[in-house]
């Protein structure tokens, strides 16, 4: 069962990292990615909007999906909403197995899958006073496409 | 039937949720669109370019042709940018 949490809060990394390898002993490998907000073109803010309720069920089923495709020890998903900063960590994802393929696959199939179809929006807003709704990506619709019926 | 927005349709809509009780022959996404879309210059404006728009029916991801019945809960937003 992962852990799933959606939150205004920073995270701390390094404490959950420890929590999937912590009292066990047949962990050979945990995955990390840590989406960290970029400040590109005078970007002062990105104000992360979602779906309450359906973000937490529907961030819980792909992770049910990752544990059902790859022999996962542990998966943790913790996706930041509300005004963050750039340098700021936006969303973390790891997965712990006994073997690294394992991990590194379903890590990168959780971010490619967040990126596409958990209901998150996100504004930027520039220095100026300036914002903007982000667009979606067609790099990301490929990059999760990869992952359907493998 | 209980109507979401978010993102900039709730801006363009000007509210992030609506009590709605559409006629008998809006069944489907498809036609709760058409439907609301001709309540007022706001809505419109929303809904203007459908390619755009994406919906779920009971927190779920639903497509035009996914039913809709009173006590649904129905969101409209952009294609999502989380991750």
């Amino acid at each position: 069962m992962a852990r799933v949490l959606v939150q205004d809060a920073a995270f701390d990394t390094g404490a959950e990292t420890a929590a999937l390898t912590a009292g066990r002993t047949d962990v050979g490998g945990v995955a990390t990615f840590l989406g960290v907000c970029r400040g590109d073109d005078g970007l002062a803010a990105m104000v992360l909007e979602h779906y309450p309720g359906m973000t937490e069920r529907a961030i819980a089923r792909i992770a049910a999906e990752a544990e059902a495709r790859w022999p996962l020890t542990g998966c943790t998903v913790i996706h930041r909403v509300g005004r963050i900063l750039p340098g700021e960590p936006i969303v973390l994802v790891l997965t712990a197995s006994a073997h690294r393929a394992a991990a590194l696959e379903s890590c990168a199939f959780l971010i490619d899958w967040l990126k596409t179809k958990a209901p998150f929006w996100k504004r930027e807003e520039f220095s100026g006073g300036a914002h903007r709704w982000v667009e979606a990506r067609a790099e990301d619709e490929a990059a999760a496409a990869r992952w359907a019926g493998a | 039937m209980r109507v979401l927005y978010f993102a900039w349709l709730r801006q363009k809509v000007g509210t992030a949720e609506e009590e709605v009780a559409p006629p008998e022959d809006v069944r489907d996404v498809g036609g709760l669109i058409r439907w609301l879309a001709a309540r007022s210059p706001a809505h419109a404006a929303a809904f203007a370019d459908p390619r755009q728009v994406r919906a779920a029916v009971n927190q779920d991801f639903a497509t035009p042709d996914h039913p809709v019945a009173a006590n649904d809960e129905v969101a409209f937003f952009p294609p999502v940018t989380g991750g």
